[in-house]
């Protein structure tokens, strides 16, 4: 089964290296300063991520109605 | 100032020998502490290498004054070695996880390679007592183990059968410590322990630190004898026993008296640390008072962490008891001129308020009455000194005066003040207000302010803060004021504004067309600073009348358009608009209330529909001055009238008592009848529920509904002349509920919604047959409390009540700590100037503000932009 086909589920995105770099011009970060992903998360394994990526989440939002968010995939640690 | 460094770890270890012979400056073998001229033995407690704590004397080690040397730590060699009791569940541990004759793990490899995992790929888990099974062979040498027995505070022994009778051996703390030394490192890994930091041989002592003497210093008494601290009293009997056991040891005493001291050695040494560890008894002073040692220093409410790290005393605060005065502007506090005289501001002289800072010095510390201008309580020079003002040395220290110099004047009217409600949940709990030096003892407030700060008056304290810099007023008065916090970031709605007796009051003023002749329009009007009283509604016999709506409108703004339904509105099917037989339908045109009751809705605290408009248009200020208008009005028109309320205002006709009677009799015979029909086997059980759950739920329904047929029957009765109503209908206080239990009847009492059912077998009371399922059985109270609960009623009605209070109590509680984790959790993000959410390290917690970057205190009750609101003020009219 694929769960960014379930409701509750926000779409998932990988982005360019191109829309890394201008996110990270954009909040002038570095990619330490995202919000990050667990590369085992189910989302990331279907959408094909790789460690390092960066995700674009688009979900709907009560306030806002469209809400973007960006997370690094990174190796989950281990315990 | 150095630059900020960022903390890579922080390393958390066990205290070495090494490590504390080390640190030592002298050994310490003295129990001593001052000898006849009240000089340090040398070695001994007081030695002057563990630092000075009596001026004029210099530190051997470091050659500092008393108020520089930070002190050193000397060292007790002792006799044998000593269990540290902070750390005896950690030896129990280890005592039963290693083998008792080669120390070693009792798990093979591959058993711990099944908790922790292969090198590579770690599980993260570290071995615990759990994982080892009792009494088994060691794994490494064969050896058979025993049980280890501990018994509290620091005894630890071993169990073996021995023809079959249990025989316990004590270990000593030499024995324990050998096992520790023997345990691999590599073992300790696995078990959580850093063996490089923490060895465990070194949780039983072999030399026991002695702290610096400016931690425990002793204090001179008045007839000059020395008192010495707690903690030194306690290491002056640690040397003691030590030197008498070295003593019993060199000459070779019998194995028992060894036994002896060294347990004595091992009590005195645990209660140096814990004096209050189970099993022990606390190690006392002369005067028969528990010592207070080390842990006690740390632990509770008093102690290092609680007490001195995260709290403090504050200077320049006042606390005292909190009354009403609803003539004082929202935005001031009146301050007891006791208060004002004693607190103080600094100002600095410069040549252009010179004059009158010397004026102020000049009249000095004692203030004696409301009109006396404030006076000075310090002088400060240049030099830093501080000379105190007092009756002798006014005109001197006021000829001294010149630029440079500060002088501390004490409160005056309008100066701005911190005050503050514990507990402090929300931004709204410490507000700027304006002082008022008024007589009396208590700080005065206007009750509009009670809803942000959660005061009554029934004995409530607040606290007062004075900002002593330029930069602290100005902040107090940007940010925190009052009038900067009428809107609450909790909804963006106003959280000031009327209460109580305001609500009541304007609603008798506005509720239906009334009209006031001039006397009683001034009166009205006293108080808000009217300039012109607007032209009259009409004439009457040659006097001119104005209406209460017109009264009411001169305190809205002029260009004010708004429509909307007060709370007494009853929300009918159609609504009658401007014919409203309530008179709930509000609409306010340029600034004239055209008709409508002002009420909650319109005023209140959390709701107040027409403060909110005001903030939108005319912004925080001008919504104050409207608080205050609002406030003074409805004070005053509800002293036109007065208002109170008394037993006899629940007093109904005999038409109504006998309309309640037949109700709830009626209501009782047909539970009476639903109960026959349950037990005929006749109850049709409704979909999903058991026949006893439908007649429950039928009971309740019915006599649900006879409380409330009673409550209507005793409103009918009691109109807007009954100020219980009043207070009902304008939103002030109480519900028609709470009306119709005190006049018709108090109804049904429930422990977690159900009826009353726990008590006695098969009833609820000694008074009722077994099995009986009747109304007044299980908690029905028929009666008012006006008429009185006979014994069974009163008692079910305290079952009913008990859960109210338990429910309150066990909910703050549980939210008060779900708040404050959540505080420690968000208290140091802020939203960064491109408007994401960030953390102090600069990561990226929100990329939006709330997702949509709207601030919750300007946004309208959620909405980002007020639509409605808007639309109507341009049309004038309902959308």
């Amino acid at each position: 089964m694929n769960v960014l086909e379930h409701v509750m589920v926000p779409d998932h995105q990988i982005m360019s290296e191109e829309e890394v770099q201008q996110l990270y011009s954009l909040y002038t970060i570095t990619s330490e300063q995202l919000p990050k992903i667990y590369h085992d998360d189910p989302a990331v394994k279907v959408i094909g991520a790789k460690v390092g990526d960066v995700i674009r989440i688009v979900r709907t939002s009560h306030t806002a109605g469209r809400a973007e968010s960006y997370r690094l995939v990174i190796k989950r640690p281990k315990k | 100032m150095p630059s900020p460094k960022r903390i890579g770890k922080i390393e958390f270890g066990l205290l070495s020998p090494k490590e504390i012979r080390t640190m030592s400056v002298r050994k310490i073998i003295w129990a001593d502490t001052y000898d006849d001229d009240g000089f340090p033995y040398p070695q001994g407690l007081m030695d002057l290498n563990l630092g000075v704590i009596d001026p004029g004397l210099r530190c051997k080690t470091c050659d500092q004054k008393a108020s520089e040397c930070p002190g050193h730590f000397g060292h007790i060699e002792l006799a044998k070695p000593v269990i540290h009791v902070g750390y005896t569940r950690l030896i129990r541990k280890l005592l039963r996880v290693t083998c008792r004759s080669c120390s070693r793990l009792l798990l093979s490899p591959e058993e711990i390679e099944k908790v922790v995992g292969t090198e590579d790929d770690l599980t993260g888990d570290v071995l615990s007592e759990k994982d080892i099974k009792k009494e088994r062979l060691c794994p490494h040498c064969g050896e058979q183990q025993l049980k280890i027995n501990f018994e509290k505070p620091t005894t630890f022994s071993e169990i073996f059968i021995d023809d079959g009778k249990k025989i316990e051996h004590k270990l000593t703390p030499a024995d324990i410590r050998a096992r520790m030394e023997k345990i691999p490192d590599e073992d300790l890994r696995h078990l959580g322990i850093n063996p490089d930091v923490a060895r465990p041989e070194w949780t039983i002592l072999t030399v026991l630190p002695v702290p610096p003497v400016t931690m425990r210093p002793s204090i001179i008494l008045e007839n000059g004898q020395r008192s010495e601290d707690d903690l030194t009293h306690k290491l002056v009997d640690i040397i003691r026993i030590n030197q008498r056991f070295k003593e019993n040891q060199d000459a070779g005493a019998p194995q028992l008296i060894i036994e002896d001291l060294w347990e004595l050695l091992q009590y005195h040494v645990t209660t140096y640390l814990d004096n209050e560890v189970a099993g022990c008894p606390p190690a006392r002073h002369r005067s028969g008072r528990p010592l207070k040692t080390l842990s006690q220093r740390l632990k509770g409410k008093d102690g290092r962490f609680r007490g001195s790290l995260s709290g403090k005393r504050v200077n320049f605060s006042a606390r005292t008891v909190i009354s009403p005065d609803p003539n004082l502007s929202v935005i001031e506090v009146g301050i007891p001129l006791a208060v004002a005289n004693e607190m103080t501001i600094p100002v600095q002289a410069n040549p252009f308020n010179i004059e009158e800072l010397r004026q102020m010095v000049r009249y000095g510390p004692h203030r004696a009455s409301l009109s006396d201008p404030c006076g000075a309580n310090y002088v400060i020079r240049p030099d830093k000194r501080r000379l105190r003002l007092a009756e002798g040395n006014l005109e001197t220290v006021a000829e001294m005066l010149e630029p440079g110099w500060t002088v501390e004047r004490q409160i005056r009217d309008g100066d701005i003040v911190l005050f503050n409600r514990q507990p402090s949940l929300h931004r709204m709990s410490i507000m700027a207000h304006r002082v008022k030096v008024m007589d009396g003892r208590t700080f005065r407030l206007n009750p509009a302010v009670c809803p942000p700060y959660n005061a009554d008056f029934d004995g409530d304290e607040m606290n007062l803060h004075i900002p002593q810099t330029e930069e602290a007023r100005a902040e107090a008065a940007i940010l925190v004021a009052v009038e900067e916090n009428i809107l609450s970031p909790r909804f963006g709605g106003p959280i000031i504004g009327g209460i109580h007796d305001h609500v009541s009051g304007i609603f008798m003023l506005t509720n239906q067309l009334k009209w006031h002749s001039k006397e009683e329009a001034l009166y009205l009007l006293k108080n808000i600073g009217v300039e012109h009283l607007p032209a009259p509604g009409k004439q009457e016999e040659g006097r001119p009348l104005w209406s209460n709506k017109q009264i009411f409108s001169t305190v809205l703004p002029k260009e004010l358009n708004m429509v909307f339904r007060a709370s007494s509105c009853q929300n009918c099917e159609t609504c009658r608009r401007e014919l409203c037989e309530r008179d709930a339908y509000v609409r306010i045109i340029d600034g004239i209330l055209e008709s409508g009751t002002i009420d909650k809705k319109a005023i209140g605290a959390f709701d107040g529909q027409i403060v909110n408009r005001i903030i939108r248009q005319y912004g925080m200020k001008r919504a104050a001055e409207f608080i205050d208008a609002i406030t003074h009005l409805s004070i005053r028109a509800i002293m036109m009238n007065g208002f109170s309320f008394g037993i006899d205002d629940e007093d109904l006709s005999k038409t109504e008592y006998g309309q309640i009677e037949e109700v709830l009799s009626n209501a009782v015979n047909d539970v009476q009848r639903r109960i026959k029909i349950y037990e005929d086997g006749q109850l049709e059980a409704m979909p999903g529920r058991t026949p006893e759950e439908t007649l429950e739920m039928q009971i309740m329904q019915v006599l649900g509904k006879a409380r409330d047929r009673t409550g209507e029957i005793a409103g009918r009765h009691l109109g807007l002349g009954n100020s219980a109503v009043v207070m009902a209908v304008s939103g002030a206080r109480g519900s028609m509920l709470n009306l119709t239990q005190m006049a018709g009847c108090v109804g049904q009492q429930s422990v977690r919604g159900e009826r009353i059912m726990r008590g006695y077998d098969d009833r609820t009371l000694p008074h009722f047959k077994k099995g009986d399922r009747g109304s007044d059985a299980h908690g029905f109270i028929t009666h008012s409390y006006k008429s009185g609960l006979n014994p069974t009623e009163f008692f079910f009605h305290a079952i009913g009540g008990r859960e109210g209070l338990v429910d309150t109590a066990v909910r703050t509680s549980q939210s008060g700590y779900l708040q404050r984790r959540m505080i420690n959790a968000l208290q140091d993000l802020k939203v960064a100037y491109d408007g994401t959410v960030r953390t102090t390290g600069g990561r990226i917690i929100q990329f939006c503000y709330g997702e949509d970057g709207t601030d919750p205190m300007k946004s309208s009750f959620g909405d980002p932009v007020d639509v409605k609101g808007i639309v109507e003020s341009i049309l004038k009219e309902e959308v």
